[in-house]
Order: C-alpha cells, then structure tokens, then sequence
C-alpha cells in the first residue's frame, strides 16, 4: 500500500489537482442548489415582511371618544332638513368643540382644525345609532366616533409632521390636539372590528373603508363555486375514469381539460363577459357570474385531483364489489366513491383557496364597482346571488389605484385577511389528507 | 326571461313525490315478499324520480338557450301568457312520472333503467368542459371579426403604435399588438431567466442532495409561493419591488426614473414562477431512474458530475416541457403586470422603463363603461383571441413533450 500511495500517479490520500477541481466544482454546485432554496425563502420572507409591515396598522383604528346631547328638537330638525348627515356633522362638530373647550385642550386649534377632526363617516353612525334607538334622545351619550385618516395616520406613523407641513388636509395644530387628547384619554387607538364589517367608502374616507361587503362577496362566489364544481367536477371525473371508453372523443376531452387547466384567467373573464353578461344577460358585478367563472376556472384543478384519488383506489375493490353482484355503477357509487371521498375533498379545498384569491376574471365582469349596500343572497328582482357586490381579492385592487396612501395599508390589511383564510383552507386541506389519507 | 322558476320547483316537487311513490308501489307490486322483484323498490323509486326530473329539465335548458338566440334575433320564443310554458313543462313532468310508474312490474329492471339516468348525466357533467372551451372559442372569434370589420386586421397585427383614442367615435385610434407583444414576451423573459435557474437548482438540489429533513422544511415552504394569489404579488412589485429597483439600480444609472417597469414586473413574476418550475422540475427529475445514476457514480464520477452528464440531459425534454409551461403561465399572467409593469405601451430595450403588455391591456379596455360597438372595446377580444392561441400552442406543445418524455421511462 505504501508503495502505491507513493508511487507517481498521486496519492489517494492527498488531492492531485484534478480531483482538487473536481471536488471544487462539486461544492460551487452543492452551493448554486442551496443558494437557489434560500434566495426563494428570502423571497417569501420579504413578501410577506413587506406586507405584515405595510397592512397590519390597519387592524388598529383611532377614535375619539365624546359626550354628546341630541336634544329630540335638534334630532326632529336634522331629519327634516335635505342634507341629513350634514346637520349630524354640524352638532358633532359643536359638541367637540364644547368638550374640548371645557377640558381646556383647545389650545392655538381653530375651529375649522376641530372640525375636521371628526371622519365624515361618524355623522352617519351617529345618525343610524339614533334612528335604531330613538329612546336615547335628549340624553348625554358617549360616542366613540372614527378620527379623520391623517389623524389615524398620524398615530400610525404614516403621517409626520414632516409631512402634515406640506399636506393642506391636516395642520400642526391639529396633531398637537390630537396629542393633547390622548393624554386626556378622548382619542384611543384600538383594535378595529369595523375593518372586518363595514362596506368600501369613499376617496376621502379611508378611515371608514372595511371589508364586510368584499367578504360577503367572495363567501357568495365560493358558494356558488362549490354547488356547481363539485358535483359537476366529480361527475365528470367519475365518467372518463371509470366508464369512458378510450377512443378520440374521450382522448379530445382529456387533452381539452388539461388545457383548461392552463388556460390564462384573464381569458375566462372575456368568457364570462361575453356568454354570462352579453349573451345571458346575467346582472353585471353580480357575485352569480363571479362564482359561474369561477366555477368554470376551478372545474379542471378538481377534476384532475378527483381523477388521482380515483385512480389510487385498488381494483380489488371494484372486483370484490361486482364478484358480489353489484352494477358497475354501484361499485363506484357504493365503494369507489366513498373510499376516494378524502381525496377529492382535498382537491375541492385547494381549488376553492385558489378560485378565492383569483382577481382577473372579476376585473373584467365588474366586480369593480362601488358597492356601499350589503347584497342580499336573494332578491325578488334580481335572483339568486344577482345584486352587485365585490370580492376581497378585487376589493385589494381597487384599494391600491386610490392615491391616498391610507388605502395602501388598507389593501395590504385586505391582503392579510385573505391570507389568513387561504392558509386556513390549506390547512384544512392538509388536517384531512393526513388523518384520512390510506395507502393502499 | 322565460318564467321558468315555478316549473323548475314544481319538477323538483313531482320528482322528489315520484320516488316515494315509485318505491311503495314497487312494494306493493311484490305484495311485501321482495324476493319476487327484479330490482329493489329503491331502484324503482330512483327511476320514477330521474324520469320525472330530467326530461323537463332537458327541455328548459335548451328552451332557454334557444329563446336567448331568438331573443337576439328578435324573435320572440317565449310565449306572452306564461301559463303555456307551464303546461307545457310541468305536463311533461306529471308524463314522465305517470309512464314510469306504469312501467313498474315485478319483472322491470329498475336498476339498470335507472343507471342509465345517471349515465345520462355523468356524460353531460364531462361535455361542461368541452362546452368552455367552444364557449371560450366562439366567443372570442365572433367578436374578434366583429372588430376586423371596424379595424384593419393588417394595422392590428403588424401595427407598431398603440394609442387608443379615448373619445371611443374617432376612427384614429391606432390599435397595433406590437408593442403590446414586445412588451408581454420582454417582461416573460426576464421572468424566466430569474425563474428557471433558481427553481432548477432548487428542484436539484431538493431531490438530489437535500436531507430529509431539509427537504420536509424548504418544499413547503417554496409551495407556499405557489398558493399565493397574484394580487399579493403585484401588492408587492407596486409597494417594494418597485421603488427599491427605481431607488438602487433605475436612478443613479440614469436609465429612468419610473417604480413600475419591465424589470419590476419580471423580478416578482420570476418569484411566482419559482415553485411551478422547481415542482415540475422535481417530478421530472425524479422520473430519471436510479440505475441511471449508480451508473454514473460507479464510475467514478462525483454527484455534480452525475447531475449535469447524466440526469439533466436525460429530463432535459422534461425540462422544457415545464419551462414552456411557465412560459405561458408568464404570458398570461395579469394582476402583477397591471400593478408592475405601467400602462405605457412602448418599444423599447431599457428594462426600467414602463411597458405593458397583452393582459394588462385587456382589463384597461373591459374595465369601465364600455361600449361593444366601438373598436377600442372589441380590441380586446382580438388581443384575448391572440393570447389563447399562443398559450394554448405553448400548452399542447408542452404537455406533448413531457407525455412523450414520461413514456419513455415507464
């Protein structure tokens, strides 16, 4: 052995300079693979980094908390009068200022700065408060009103005085009484429900914007996707994987779905705007066509799955099934069916988590529209499913073309909530495959 | 709109009736000793119902198809007193539930009539998909030569200007799908070129050198980019992306000064693509035999070697099929080039300049108020026309060679 280790051709136990490179090589591309892996955890990380930090400020509203007396003449005055919100703007208005006056906060505020701390969506509560209970009239109430967006910004960090300077919708002097009542303990920033609950609002009011009108809608769509895909889903599947006969017509639908499947979205949204809403006449942005699209999107990604648990089921079962005089269809609806049922479960979640964050097709059947009204899962004159609504992925859309960088955080709050529910259905997805998944 | 609600219930009524019906007088036609039925009275009972149900149902969806198309011709096929519509439907109900019960005996073979019901619909729930795709088609193509009869077909394809007149009656709108094309096919290359090399090395390293454990940790955590929606994605070019490429490289190279460009768009949809080219890649190069490398390794060659000699050129038609895949992913892909790339349609080399593409042209003409008799609106369903042809080309192409490829080793 001594005599090979030594001899010319090298050394087995130290490196020529070949082997040298060659083991070099193999490190460089050990390092390449795993650079590849972290710099696509890094993306992940920073994405949602990026989000966490630009949307979580939006689960946190600002309100100011006041007494105010609406005396039933004031209230019998305002509702007479033709800008009915207005006039609960002007008594909220003098109220505050009364208060602050009397707290001694006022300071060098004048009272145009007073007045346009209240967000012009608080007269509307106010208004829908005492119109629910008229009993309250003429007594003190302590409301708790939604701050102005610069306001609420401004304990976010979004707005500095930096940047109030040069902002003509916010003074200096409407940030230090904004300082002043909160060591009053008048304006708290807290957890914001209403996020959650309130439709869209306007340009000017982002502080009022919520998602209650977006998630209906997409509750509706996922609805409608999950009556028609399924079923139809499942049925096709069972069709071309347990009866169809191979010749060209089963062969045209199976390359015809697998294209489907990678069919761009967007041109399933010209589908649904020329066959739902100009041929059918279906009611535009309406969450029926949203969910029909849908459905039509998501019918591919369920077929294929239902077809893979279809086809994990042993034939031993089938053959036990038709050796005790069961039909071929019982077979598979008795047997089959039940057996592959976690499978296809699976499947249906995965592709209504994916149906959910889909935007494209929505953009194209209006689902873009301002929606302030709850829409009603049925009307008398527009059917089932038929009255306008938004969804959330969409709504996320909308919020990010609007200039005012408090629908930025809006939008990447929407973003959260969508996460939490696609995670939530993954989830879900992965709990049954693994507590119901046998390997056969 | 046909008045078809009350039928419909009424159908589901009769049909729900039919099966109890059915299955008791199944039972009495055996007088209680079932031994002496062919079938079992639930079989009778499902038949009595499907032929009570589906008829009707047959009828008023393609009576209701065919007053749409009459509707549009002007033609009115649904009659003014709804009355008629009712007989006519519910008639056929109350026929199909009467014949069916006639027919019950105790020599009828229930279950196979009635499996052939359920035959009828597995079939009809197959054609839905062929139905999109004619759908997809025709809808497309009536209204693509709807907008060459407005528009010059030569000045669309060949045209290198895109400018829209938004007063939506001038005839000098200039609708030319070059820098359209140039923009989607810069924005996908870019795309690609991020995407390909890391997901590759990704899906190598996973399957070939990677520790269980690692692999338990960093696949999932790559297929989490692949469930995230594109929204999120273009939130991220708009907010992040965009102004850190316009601050680090776009400025102070003085080669713009624009937050939404190519680069933007690429970068992040290279990030989407990641876990479809490395998941892809993963099965394919899984599908390589094992002999093939103990080969290879038995004569001495180290496992990078192995690697780059032997299984990547034996996937290597695997490999292209997924990097076509992605390619039409990339093309087709529309929120992050809406939120990423600009609205500008322009022909240009520089990679943070703003450009757009096919998609993001699609939603800006359909969004809004549009008006289908104009060419600015019926464009795009001719640049839509456009992109399904090219995806679908891109798709049959690769799903051919990736069939092709996995035959080769089964």
């Amino acid at each position: 052995m001594t005599d090979l280790s030594a001899s010319k051709s090298g050394s087995l136990l130290t490196e020529d300079k070949r082997t040298a490179k060659r083991n070099a090589a193999e490190k460089r591309f050990r390092a390449y693979g795993l650079g590849a892996i972290l710099l696509a955890c890094l993306m992940l990380v920073l994405l949602l980094i990026s989000i966490v930090t630009n949307g979580a400020s939006s689960f946190k509203q600002t309100y100011m908390a006041f007494p105010v007396t609406v005396s039933q003449e004031e209230f019998d005055a305002a509702e007479g009068s033709i800008l009915k919100t207005g006039a609960y703007n002007k008594m909220l208005q003098s109220a505050l200022m009364d208060y602050l006056v009397a707290n001694d906060l006022l300071g060098d505020a004048t009272e145009d700065d007073v007045k346009n701390m209240i967000s012009g969506e608080a007269a509307a509560d106010v208004r829908r408060m005492l119109l629910a209970n008229a009993d309250v009239i003429g007594t003190e109430i302590d409301f708790s009103l939604l701050a102005n967006g610069r306001i609420d910004g401004y304990f976010k960090g979004r707005v500095t005085r930096e940047t109030a300077a040069l902002d003509t919708k916010i003074t200096a002097a409407q940030l230090d009484l904004a300082d002043r009542m909160t060591e009053d303990g008048s304006m708290v920033t807290r957890f914001n429900w209403s996020f959650f609950t309130n439709p869209d609002a306007s340009v000017q009011r982002p502080e009022a914007a919520g998602l209650g009108v977006a998630i209906l809608g997409s509750l509706y769509m996922m609805a409608v996707v999950l009556c028609l895909a399924l079923p139809i889903g499942v049925a096709a599947s069972i069709y071309l994987e347990e009866f169809a006969k191979k010749n060209w017509v089963t062969d045209v639908i199976e390359v015809n779905i697998a294209n489907l499947a990678a069919v761009p979205s967007i041109v399933y949204g010209i589908l649904g705007l020329a066959i739902f809403i100009n041929f059918a006449e279906l009611h535009q942005s309406s969450p029926l066509v949203g969910g029909l699209v849908l459905t039509l999107m998501t019918l591919p990604t369920i077929i294929i799955s239902t077809r893979a648990s279809l086809k994990s089921i042993p034939p031993s079962i089938r053959d036990a099934a038709l050796g005790v005089g069961a039909s071929k269809m019982q077979s598979v609806f008795h047997h089959v069916l039940p057996l592959a049922a976690p499978g296809i479960l699976t499947g249906t979640i995965i592709g209504l988590a994916q149906a959910l964050g889909e935007t494209a097709p929505l953009l194209l059947i209006g689902m873009v529209a301002f929606v302030k009204e709850y829409p009603a899962a049925y009307s008398s004159e527009l059917g089932l499913f038929g009255e306008a609504s938004t969804a959330l992925p969409v709504q996320i859309f909308n919020w990010t073309t609007r200039s005012d960088p408090a629908f930025v955080e809006r939008a990447s709050g929407a973003i959260i909530t969508l996460l939490i529910f696609l995670l939530m259905m993954n989830a879900l997805a992965i709990f049954l495959r693994k507590k119901f998944e046998r390997r056969w | 709109m046909l008045p078809l609600t009350i039928p419909f219930l009424a159908t589901i009524g009769l049909a729900t009736l039919g099966y109890f019906l059915g299955r008791s007088r199944a039972i009495s036609v055996a007088g209680r000793d079932m031994r002496l039925l062919n079938a079992l009275p639930h079989q009778h009972g499902l038949n009595t119902c499907f032929s009570t149900l589906l008829p009707p149902l047959a009828v008023m969806l393609i009576w209701a198809l065919a007053a749409r198309i009459a509707s549009r011709k002007d033609v009115l096929l649904a009659p003014e007193n709804p009355t008629l519509v009712y007989i006519i439907l519910i008639g056929l109900a109350v026929a199909g539930l009467g014949l069916s019960m006639m027919r019950i005996s105790r020599d009828f073979r229930a279950r196979n009539a009635s499996e052939r019901w359920i035959m009828g619909l597995l079939i009809f729930a197959s054609t839905v998909a062929i139905l999109t795709t004619v759908g997809i088609v025709l809808s497309m193509v009536s209204e693509t030569l709807n907008f060459f009869g407005q528009h010059d077909w030569k000045a669309f394809f060949f045209g290198t200007t895109w400018s829209p007149s938004f007063s939506g009656r001038g005839g000098d709108s200039q609708l030319g799908i070059i820098p359209l094309l140039w923009g989607t096919l810069y924005i996908s290359f870019i795309a690609l070129a991020f995407a390909v090399p890391v997901g590759l090395f990704a899906a190598i390293y996973l399957s070939e050198y990677a520790s269980p454990r690692l692999r338990s940790i960093a696949k999932p955590m790559i297929e989490i980019l692949a469930g995230i929606p594109t929204i999120v994605y273009g939130l991220f070019a708009l907010l992040t992306v965009g102004p850190l490429l316009r601050d680090v490289f776009a400025e102070p190279m003085g080669l713009g000064d624009s937050a939404s460009s190519v680069m933007t768009a690429g970068l992040v949809m290279g990030v989407m693509l990641i876990p479809f080219v490395s998941s892809l890649s993963d099965d394919i190069i899984n599908a390589v035999p094992q002999s093939m490398r103990d080969g290879s390794l038995g004569l001495g060659a180290t496992p990078s070697e192995t690697i780059r000699q032997v299984v990547i050129p034996a996937a290597l038609p695997g490999i292209v099929g997924a990097v076509l895949l992605a390619a039409s992913r990339a093309i087709g892909e529309t929120m992050i080039v809406v939120l990423g790339a600009g609205a500008a349609a322009r022909l240009s080399l520089n990679p943070f300049e703003a450009m757009t593409t096919v998609t993001a042209k699609i939603v800006s003409q359909l969004t809004g108020d549009t008006d289908f008799a104009s060419p600015e609106t019926l464009v795009a369903f001719a640049l839509g026309l456009t992109l399904f042809v090219i995806t679908l080309g891109l798709n049959v192409l690769a799903l051919y060679i990736v069939r092709k490829y996995r035959e080769q080793y089964e």
